[in-house]
């Protein structure tokens, strides 16, 4: 049987095919009409689920509690009722203790229609998902959606104890627009697909050590990867203080294999400048090779 | 100008089913996003077939109340709400949709 592209699949597609067939219960299901108060009176279309579906399901015969982002309503926005959903189902997990939390991520972040309830549903994501992990259930972002995951979204991903990605996924805080329109189109030319995937794609986000795994665009794939990290004694990561100082002691050493001296003065790309320094032998080939032999690299040693 | 005032534009159709469509799990098929439409069938007391649309695309209703018309000439279901929230998806697409939910609920 040929890959099912897990990109191009909608939020409902995914949970079919990744979750154990059929398994899927929703919760708030659209026939509920739990839309948003805001974008009728913006002229805007709503969606009868607010653009996330949520529930219980059975992954490998393991009780799961899962939500999916659609990303083609609204860039997967982040409205008032589609982060209240997330937070209820992050809640309800602490309550019923499932044997694992699933994300399936697609989003441009908050919804800026409704920016300041989006903002708000954001940072109360945030402190669910952290209390999932202090409680130690583990808690896992899936991100392989043709519109990423970025802005607080991308926040929540790196809240959340494992992260799988896909080469075609991108992950990161502001998105490519973003940043062309405040620094201008010399520091990052959002139109430079290539840039905007050696800087935010999966593969740069698993040699940095931002992602645990790294799969083809396949569901199988999605679904093998969230069996397998389940399946592992360390799912669940609780916050410590030894955890944090891990957390740090990876980001200097991200910014020690790009020493600050060398900052515009390396004369190669910036993306295969810093995978150089992270010791990789012929970084310029990366964007040219499958994902397997990108897994083989595994500069920040998770093996 | 153009006399076309901002905002969603609601439509309503209800017209006398054939085939009674009897008790299912409500159905949902597409997507709101640009040139696509998300439908939702669901149960009905009565014989009618009920349809809302809510359209971002406003000043096309003839054009809806054609593509609904042929939709219930092909189906002619009875005792069916079907709403659909639409963001600019042409006649053929909203066509597809609607056949492609009556698909999902035989199966």
């Amino acid at each position: 049987m040929s890959a099912i592209s897990y990109a191009e699949c909608s939020a409902r597609e995914r949970l079919a095919l990744l979750l154990d067939p059929g398994s899927f219960h929703e919760w708030l299901p659209p026939s509920e009409r739990l839309a948003s108060p805001h974008l009728a009176q913006l002229g805007v279309p709503s969606a009868f689920d607010d653009g996330v579906a949520i529930g219980r399901a059975t992954l490998a015969g393991r009780s799961v509690f899962v939500a999916a982002q659609e990303g083609a309503f609204m860039g997967g926005g982040v409205g008032e009722v589609h982060g209240a959903k997330l937070v209820g189902l992050l809640q309800r997990a602490l309550r019923d203790r499932p044997a694992a939390v699933l994300l399936l991520a697609e989003s441009g972040g908050v919804r800026l229609h409704e920016a300041n309830a989006g903002l708000i549903a954001v940072s109360e994501v945030m402190r669910a998902l952290l209390d999932l992990r202090a409680a130690g259930i583990p808690t896992l972002v899936l991100i392989g959606g043709a519109n990423g995951c970025f802005g607080g979204m991308g926040i929540v991903a790196r809240c959340a104890d494992r992260i799988v990605m896909s080469d075609t996924g991108r992950l990161a805080m502001s998105g490519p627009e973003v940043i062309e329109a405040s620094h201008g189109v010399d520091e990052f030319d959002a139109r430079d697909r290539a840039l905007v995937w050696r800087t935010t794609g999966g593969k740069h986000r698993w040699l940095s050590g931002d992602c645990d795994l790294l799969v083809e665009d396949d569901v199988q794939a999605f679904r093998d990867a969230a069996i397998a990290v389940l399946s592992a004694p360390d799912a669940a990561r609780p916050v410590t203080l030894d955890a944090l100082e891990a957390e740090h002691a990876l980001l200097a050493a991200r910014l020690a294999a790009v020493p600050q001296d060398t900052w515009g003065r390396h004369g190669e790309d910036d993306a295969v400048h810093y995978w150089r320094g992270l010791g990789i032998a012929e970084p310029a080939r990366i964007p040219d090779m499958d994902v397997a032999a990108v897994r083989g690299l595994d500069p920040a040693g998770r093996r | 100008m153009s006399d076309i005032t901002p905002g969603l534009e609601t439509l309503d159709y209800s017209f006398p089913g054939r085939r009674p469509a009897g008790t299912f799990a409500p159905v949902l098929v597409g997507v709101v996003g640009s040139g696509n439409l998300e439908v939702l069938l669901e149960p009905a007391a009565g014989n009618d077939c009920a349809v809302r649309i809510e359209t971002s695309a406003r000043g096309f209703g003839p054009i809806w109340d054609a593509v609904v018309r042929d939709f219930h000439q092909r189906h002619g279901l009875a005792g069916v709400r079907v709403s659909v929230n639409d963001m600019g998806a042409t006649p053929a697409v909203v066509s597809l949709r609607l056949d492609q939910a009556v698909a999902e609920l035989k199966t």
